[in-house]
């Protein structure tokens, strides 16, 4: 019996341990992680059913339009987002900019997503993740780059997809090349995984990990272009453990109901008839762009390797 | 509905139980036991009452349906809710009061080992991820504590944790509460 002795316990506690950092996003699993620019937004959110929100100035839609050098933001409105709301509250820095994650991490943040949203930092090397006791989230397009990403110390992926264009397509892409990196594993022999991890350039520990599991050590999300109901539950089907909305919900035309039908369509992603119902009536969605009309120097899931 | 509701299978079904994901009113039908799982209090309870779950579920556990809940799902069970949502409210059905992110944010997460009450041999690996505090009981019977506080508690067939047992490989907490459905059905 342990009453008494909690004391003991205390002294023995450990924080910011990777069981737990990988913990929290076991947590998010299942539901929807929105960007939000403002307190409003986040309130909005989490009224939906958000597991999370991700704390940004500007929704990737608006960063693609208007240009420039994207950075983290301010912490005077991460704070604010952070009072706003009791859900867990995400950032982003630039990809291997570790002072932005080092002020992140001190603002109290619960996760930290190097992004590729914003303009790349460091055109060599990511941040060293190991070190920090805020977990990290980062995008992948295949095996390869989550598994280096996870080797960094990534606690959580998502796919990169293609963000604010309000166009499912790459993140599509970029899910099935993890299903299909995974799947060729199966089967191999440690010759042959030797062979494999040098080729898609990632550790063989976790190459032999995922083998294991038939899936990513850690959990993963689908990000960059879901926009509908039916895109959330689309890559649900595909096997991702649950979605980022960025641009999908605040750039529409009724944000809360769209936010509350993603939500819905998130954990039945398997019954159409309630996709069926959430998708009815939500007014106009984010007008959306092709990829192919984007100049290539202007794609965003091409920063980082 | 959301949550780390695979962990949960995972260990459940290596304690050999047979396992059904609950997503509906229907999906109720013939359990022996529930797991409420961790994840965010807030979407749950959201999605719950939007699919009309909700009261068919604090019925069912209300009527003594065995039910272990972990983080959020003592959330949604306790009498008591502070620093919640406005007009969060938790089912009443576990007498203790509970403050959402008791413990801090995601940088005050732990690990510590624990002593469980009823659990032979050494003591059990607790993972506390943004958990819920314990800030009073009433008639629950404490089962574990860490530094002065309840973090696993018992009310009749209902086991409450603030911790999470399905992120570790010790199935005891898991095959303790299978054995106790198996007893409560037969």
């Amino acid at each position: 019996m342990a009453e008494g002795n909690g004391s003991k316990n205390g002294d023995r506690a450990l924080k910011g341990s990777f069981k737990v950092k990988a913990g929290l996003a076991q947590m998010l699993k299942g539901g929807v992680i929105m960007d939000v620019v403002t307190a409003e937004h986040a309130k909005i959110a989490q009224d939906s059913g958000a597991c999370a929100v991700m704390a940004l100035e500007r929704v990737p839609a608006d960063i693609r339009k208007e240009g420039g050098v994207a950075r983290m933001s301010d912490p005077t409105l991460i704070r604010s987002i952070m009072e706003a709301v009791t859900i867990p509250v995400m950032a982003k820095c630039r990809i291997g900019h570790f002072v932005e994650a080092q002020v992140l991490e001190a603002l109290g943040v619960d996760y930290i997503d190097e992004s590729e949203v914003l303009t790349p930092a460091d055109e060599e090397f990511h941040i060293d993740k190991h070190p920090f006791k805020v977990p990290f989230v980062c995008g992948c397009r295949d095996l390869g780059e989550a598994l280096r990403r996870i080797s960094e110390g990534a606690a959580m992926i998502r796919t990169k997809g293609e963000a604010g264009t309000g166009n499912v397509v790459e993140a599509v892409r970029h899910a099935r090349a993890v299903n299909a990196g995974i799947r060729k594993l199966q089967g191999m022999n440690k010759a042959e995984l030797v062979h494999e991890a040098k080729l898609i350039g990632a550790p063989v520990e976790l190459l032999e990990e995922c083998q294991r599991l038939g899936r990513l050590p850690v959990v993963n999300f689908a990000a960059g272009g879901i926009a509908t109901p039916a895109d959330a539950a689309l890559m649900m089907q595909l096997g991702v453990d649950g979605v980022f909305v960025g641009s999908g919900i605040f750039k529409s035309e009724d944000p809360l109901k769209r936010a509350k039908a993603i939500v819905a369509a998130t954990t039945y992603f398997d019954k159409p008839e309630v996709l069926a119902e959430v998708s009815a009536g939500l007014g106009k969605a984010m007008h959306g762009l092709e990829i192919p009309a984007i100049p290539k120097d202007e794609l965003l899931a091409a920063r980082g390797w | 509905m959301q949550g780390a509701f695979a962990e949960h299978i995972r260990a459940l079904e290596a304690c050999g139980a047979r396992t059904r994901v609950v997503r509906t009113a229907e999906d109720l039908e013939g359990l022996d036991g529930i797991v409420l799982p961790g994840g965010e209090s807030t979407t749950m309870t959201m999605l719950m009452e939007r699919v009309g779950l909700y009261g068919p579920l604090r019925s069912a556990i209300g009527a003594g349906l065995p039910t272990l809940a972990t983080c959020a799902g003592m959330i949604v069970l306790a009498r008591e809710l502070s620093d919640g949502m406005p007009a969060q409210q938790g089912m009443g059905l576990l007498d203790v009061a509970v403050r959402r992110n008791g413990y801090g944010r995601q940088v005050d997460s732990f690990e510590a080992d624990l002593d469980i009450e009823g659990l032979a041999g050494k003591s059990f690996p607790g993972v506390f991820i943004r958990s819920p505090l314990v800030e009073s009981t009433g008639d629950v019977k404490i089962i574990a504590t860490h530094e002065g506080r309840a973090v696993a508690v018992r009310q009749g067939r209902i086991v409450a944790l603030c911790f999470h047992p399905e992120l570790t490989k010790d199935l005891r907490l898991h095959r303790e509460f299978v054995r106790m459905a198996a007893a409560a059905a037969s």
